[in-house]
């Protein structure tokens, strides 16, 4: 049987990848943010699951104006890193797992969440970002990826209640997968931050450590929150913090912080990553 | 308008890219993807005028292209991560652009980003001025 052994939550600015691919990662602005990622590194190499269900929302990439799908799953063989205008990152190909794809794809649109199915999708900073933070410089990455690409670009986006019920049904699915494997699942994007406006610049630490509070003790209270108080409090780019309640339902209903880390700047934003373990059954 | 979409009014300094923003600016949008190819991106910098012509853009989308107002552009339905293709054609970074937004020089949105970014203080409601 399949099961969720840990999760994680990090922020996935592009520059980031950026400082990665160009080699800045030891200058003075940049250092304090990759040291904060040591700990998770060491950790993430002695803990390699099968596969990374790897929640993330793509940034005007795969999705145009065109099509905007509140949630959509990868369910191909491999997803190519994207040409997001200057050239693709220089990054591995991410292979899929298209047999627990399928899977999960049957499993929750029989759960009544009514996923778009992607069998091409290019990958942008959005999911590469946090493989590169977790996983370096491989040839290869070690672990293969689901993609769930939310849209928490154009309002509304799901609710916070609506990603923790999907998470929960993730967990489900997993648990009624054949096949013994182990699964990651990561929440990506946040934490506070705006990147419109005169209001730009836009950092609420004091809520995002709430945030990050709540989501691990109190995940169904955070559920809760509405996008009018995720714009108040982080910043209308800010509302990306939904996508870490699918995460977290994915732990189940009790689990250990491992980990976390918290920094500013990234950029335009505040850098947030915790790692946790589930603990019920 | 919804009540959705109006309560979101009360956030100081904000354009939230609702599906109305959407509708409004789909074109605006559409030109932005456009320049996503290297062919397309010489094309609009060899003559700026002439390739927004080819969109069926609003007059005044085209001029806050143009402009490079992006506080316009958001006005007129853009969204950041579409009009990221004209900032990044232009060769700038997001910090870069989007202290343009602020009123800032980049210097001066660069070291408040440093000291821990924009104070949530009278940035959270203008109906409370908090």
């Amino acid at each position: 049987m399949a099961r969720i052994t840990a999760g994680l939550t990090t922020s996935h600015i592009p520059a980031i990848g950026y400082a990665i691919d160009s080699g800045k990662t030891e200058e003075p602005y940049w250092k304090p943010l990759f040291a904060g990622y040591e700990w998770t590194k060491a950790w993430a190499a002695e803990n390699v699951p099968d596969v990374v269900i790897l929640v993330y929302n793509d940034h005007a990439s795969a999705f145009t104006p065109e099509v905007v799908p509140t949630f959509a799953l990868g369910c191909a063989e491999e997803f190519k890193p994207a040409d997001e205008g200057y050239g693709p990152r220089p990054v591995p190909v991410v292979r899929g797992n298209a047999d627990l794809a399928a899977h999960l794809a049957e499993s929750l649109i029989l759960d009544e969440f009514d996923l778009t199915l992607m069998y091409k999708l290019d990958v942008d900073h959005g999911l590469t970002v946090p493989l590169s933070l977790v996983y370096g410089q491989p040839d290869e990455w070690p672990v293969r990826v689901i993609p769930l690409a939310v849209n928490v670009v154009q309002y509304p986006p799901p609710t916070g209640h609506r990603c923790f019920m999907l998470g929960q049904a993730i967990r489900r699915a997993v648990q009624s997968y054949g096949e013994d494997l182990v699964v990651h699942v990561w929440g990506t994007g946040g934490m506070s931050h705006q990147l419109q406006g005169p209001r730009a610049g836009f950092i609420n630490q004091e809520f995002d450590q709430a945030f990050l509070d709540r989501l691990v003790a109190d995940p169904e209270g955070q559920a809760r929150v509405s996008h009018l108080e995720y714009v108040r409090q982080a910043g209308s780019e800010g509302i990306e913090l939904v996508m870490q309640l699918i995460m977290r339902g994915a732990m189940g209903p009790t689990a250990e912080e491992l980990y976390r880390f918290y920094h500013v700047p990234g950029s335009n934003t505040a850098v947030g990553h915790i790692v946790l373990r589930p603990t019920g059954s | 308008m919804t009540e959705y979409t109006s309560e979101f009014d009360d956030i100081p300094g904000t354009r939230v890219f609702t599906a109305q923003r959407a509708k409004q600016g789909y074109q605006l949008n559409q030109f932005c993807m456009s320049l996503m190819k290297a062919e397309n991106r010489e094309r609009f910098k060899a003559d700026e005028r002439a390739y927004l012509d080819e969109w069926p853009m609003t007059e005044a989308q085209k001029q806050a292209v143009l402009d490079r107002d992006y506080n316009a552009m958001l006005d007129l339905g853009g969204n950041i991560y579409f009009l990221a293709k004209i900032f990044a054609t232009d060769g700038l970074s997001y910090v870069q652009a989007v202290s343009t937004m602020t009123g800032m020089s980049i210097e001066d949105y660069q070291a408040m980003m440093e000291r821990g970014g924009r104070s949530p203080e009278g940035w959270r409601s203008v109906k409370d001025g908090t």
